[in-house]
C-alpha cells in the first residue's frame, strides 16, 4: 500500500472523529478517552524504545557475545517470547514485590511490554544482520576493520533497512498489548472505555471512538515506519536503474 | 631490501570435513613479485588468496608475511594460533579485490575509499580524501567520486574496489578473479588499471585469473594448481610456451579452445 493511501486513511479517520465530535452523544466521551489514549501512547512509546534497545543488545549478544553473554541473551529471549505478556505483567507487578522488589504500575507496564517485544525484536535484528551479503564482511576484513567497526559502519547500516518493516509490525503489536495494563491498575484507553461503558451503557459511541483512536495511532506508526524505510533505502538504491 | 620472501606458505593445508582443498602447499613469493595462479575450478586457487587474507582458517602449516607468522604467533619460542590482535597487525600489509567487487552499497565511491583509512588507520578526513582522490584519479574515476556503487558499471565498481584496497597502502595485493563477473567489454579497463599499479607501485601481487593472455604478459611467475597442489610453476614463457606436465597441457588446451 502506498504511503499516500495510508495518509488518506489517517486523514479520513481523523475527519470521522471530528465529525462525530460535533454530536454531544459522542463529544461527551472524547476528553476521557483521549486522557486514556495519552497513557496508552506514553506506554507504547517508552516500551518501543526499550524494545529496540533490548532487541539490538540481545541480537548482538547472541551473535557475537562471549558464551555467558550469549547464554544470558538466549534465556532472556526464550523466557519473554515463550510466556505471555499478561503473565509477565503479573509477575513484575504482583510476584516481584513478594521478593522485595516493588515498582509502580507505569514502570512495570513499560518494562513488561518493552522486554516482551524486545525478545521478538532480537530475532528481527539477528535475521537482518545475517541477511547482509557475506561479501560485505569479507571486504571489511580485507580492509582490516575490527569487528565493532564492521558492525557499526558496514553491517548495521545495511541491516537497518531490512529491519524497519518487521519492527513496524512489532510496534503495532506493542500498541495493542497496552490494553493489558488495565489489569495492573492503569487506566489506559481500553480500560477507560470499559469504565465509561459500564457507567453509561453508551456502547456504540464509546467503542466507535475507541476503534478510531486506536486506528489513528497504528496508522501513525505505519506511516512513520514507511517514511523511515523510504529514507533509509534511498541511500542503498540511489540511482539504481529498474 | 631483504631476500626474505614477502609471503611464505609453509606446508599449508585446508580441509572442509573429508574434502582436502589444499594439500601441503609450500610457496614463496618475493617482494614485488607478480604471481598468477591458474587452474581448473575446485583446484584450490581461490582458497590460497582467502587464507592469506585470513578469510579462511587453515588446518595445517604456517603462513608467513615478511618473515613474520600471520596465522600464528610466537609464544615462548613456540608458534601458537594467532589472536585477532596479532592477525590484524600482520594483515594490515595485505589488500584484496574480489570477484564480486563487494563495494559498500550505502557509501559513495569516495566514502568507500576513505572509510577504512579513517576508521582503521585513524587518518584525518582531509588527508584520507586527498589520498582517495589521487587513487580514484589513477583508476580513471575522478568524475565519479560522488557516485554510489549502484550508479556505476561493473568495470567502474571494480576500479573503485581497487582504489579502496590501495588506500590502505598494502604491500601485498590479492586479486581474486577480478574480471570474471564483468561483461567482456569491461574487462580491458580493469586489466589496464592492474597493469598500471603493477608498474607504479612496488607491490607484491598475487592473482587468481582466467585471463591467460594477461597472466602471460603481466606475471613474473605462473602457478598451475590441480587438485589442491601446485602441479607446475614457472615463468609464463615456459609454462605457457612449453608446459612440462600433461595436466597443464590439457588445461591450457581446454582454455584456449574455449576462447
Amino acid at each position: 500500500m502506498g504511503i499516500r493511501t495510508l495518509v488518506g486513511m489517517l486523514v479520513a479517520a481523523l475527519a470521522v472523529i471530528g465529525l462525530l465530535a460535533t454530536q454531544t452523544s459522542y463529544s461527551l466521551f472524547l476528553p476521557g478517552l483521549l486522557q486514556g489514549a495519552l497513557l496508552t501512547i506514553e506506554i507504547a512509546v517508552l516500551g518501543s524504545v526499550l524494545a529496540v534497545v533490548m532487541g539490538v543488545l540481545a541480537a548482538l549478544a547472541r551473535l557475537y557475545g562471549a558464551a555467558p553473554l550469549r547464554w544470558l541473551a538466549t534465556v532472556y529471549v526464550e523466557i519473554f517470547r515463550g510466556t505471555s505478556a499478561l503473565v509477565q505483567l503479573f509477575w513484575l507487578f504482583f510476584v516481584l514485590p513478594q521478593f522485595g522488589l516493588l515498582m509502580d504500575a507505569f514502570t512495570v507496564a513499560v518494562l513488561a511490554l518493552g522486554l516482551n517485544v524486545g525478545a521478538y525484536g532480537s530475532e528481527v535484528v539477528r535475521g537482518a544482520i545475517l541477511a547482509v551479503a557475506p561479501g560485505q564482511w569479507e571486504a571489511s576484513i580485507a580492509l582490516n576493520m575490527s569487528r565493532a567497526q564492521m558492525l557499526r559502519r558496514i553491517i548495521l547500516p545495511q541491516a537497518f533497512v531490512a529491519m524497519i518493516p518487521p519492527w513496524g509490525n512489532l510496534f503495532i503489536e506493542l500498541l495493542k498489548s497496552t490494553a493489558l495494563v488495565s489489569l495492573i491498575t492503569l487506566t489506559d484507553l481500553a480500560f477507560k472505555a470499559q469504565q465509561m461503558n459500564q457507567s453509561t451503557l453508551k456502547t456504540v459511541p464509546i467503542f466507535t471512538l475507541v476503534l478510531l483512536i486506536y486506528l489513528v495511532m497504528s496508522l501513525a506508526i505505519t506511516i512513520g515506519m514507511r517514511f523511515l524505510e523510504q529514507r533509509a533505502s534511498a541511500g542503498l538504491s540511489r540511482g539504481r536503474a529498474a | 631490501m631483504t631476500d626474505q620472501p614477502m609471503v611464505r606458505f609453509d606446508n599449508v593445508s585446508k580441509r572442509y570435513g573429508a574434502l582436502t582443498v589444499l594439500d601441503g602447499l609450500s610457496l614463496d613469493i618475493a617482494r614485488g613479485e607478480k604471481v598468477s595462479i591458474i587452474g581448473p575450478s575446485g583446484s584450490g586457487k581461490t582458497t590460497v588468496l582467502r587464507m592469506l587474507m585470513t578469510l579462511e582458517t587453515i588446518n595445517d602449516g604456517v603462513i608467513w608475511v615478511e618473515g613474520e607468522p600471520l596465522t600464528h604467533m610466537d609464544k615462548g619460542g613456540k608458534l601458537v594460533p594467532a589472536n585477532l590482535g596479532h592477525i590484524r597487525r600482520v594483515r594490515a600489509k595485505i589488500g584484496m579485490v574480489f570477484q564480486s567487487f563487494n563495494l559498500f552499497p550505502h557509501m559513495s565511491a569516495m566514502a568507500n575509499c576513505i572509510e577504512a583509512p579513517m576508521t582503521v588507520l585513524g587518518m584525518k578526513r582531509a588527508d584520507a580524501e586527498a589520498r582517495a582522490a589521487e587513487l580514484l584519479d589513477m583508476v580513471g574515476l575522478s568524475q565519479k567520486k560522488a557516485h554510489y556503487p549502484s550508479q556505476l558499471s561493473g568495470g567502474q565498481q571494480q576500479r573503485v574496489a581497487i582504489a579502496r584496497a590501495l588506500a590502505m597502502r598494502p604491500k601485498i595485493m590479492l586479486f581474486d578473479e577480478v574480471t570474471s563477473a564483468l561483461d567482456p567489454e569491461l574487462v580491458g579497463e580493469v586489466l589496464q588499471v592492474i597493469r598500471q599499479i603493477g608498474r607504479e607501485h612496488d607491490l607484491t601481487m598475487l592473482m587468481v585469473t582466467h585471463q591467460m593472455g594477461f597472466a602471460k604478459e603481466f606475471s613474473d611467475r605462473v602457478c598451475f594448481f590441480y587438485q589442491g597442489k601446485i602441479c607446475e610453476q614457472g615463468p609464463p614463457s615456459e609454462l605457457f610456451g612449453a608446459p612440462k606436465n600433461e595436466r597443464t597441457r590439457q588445461f591450457l588446451r581446454a582454455v584456449l579452445e574455449a576462447g
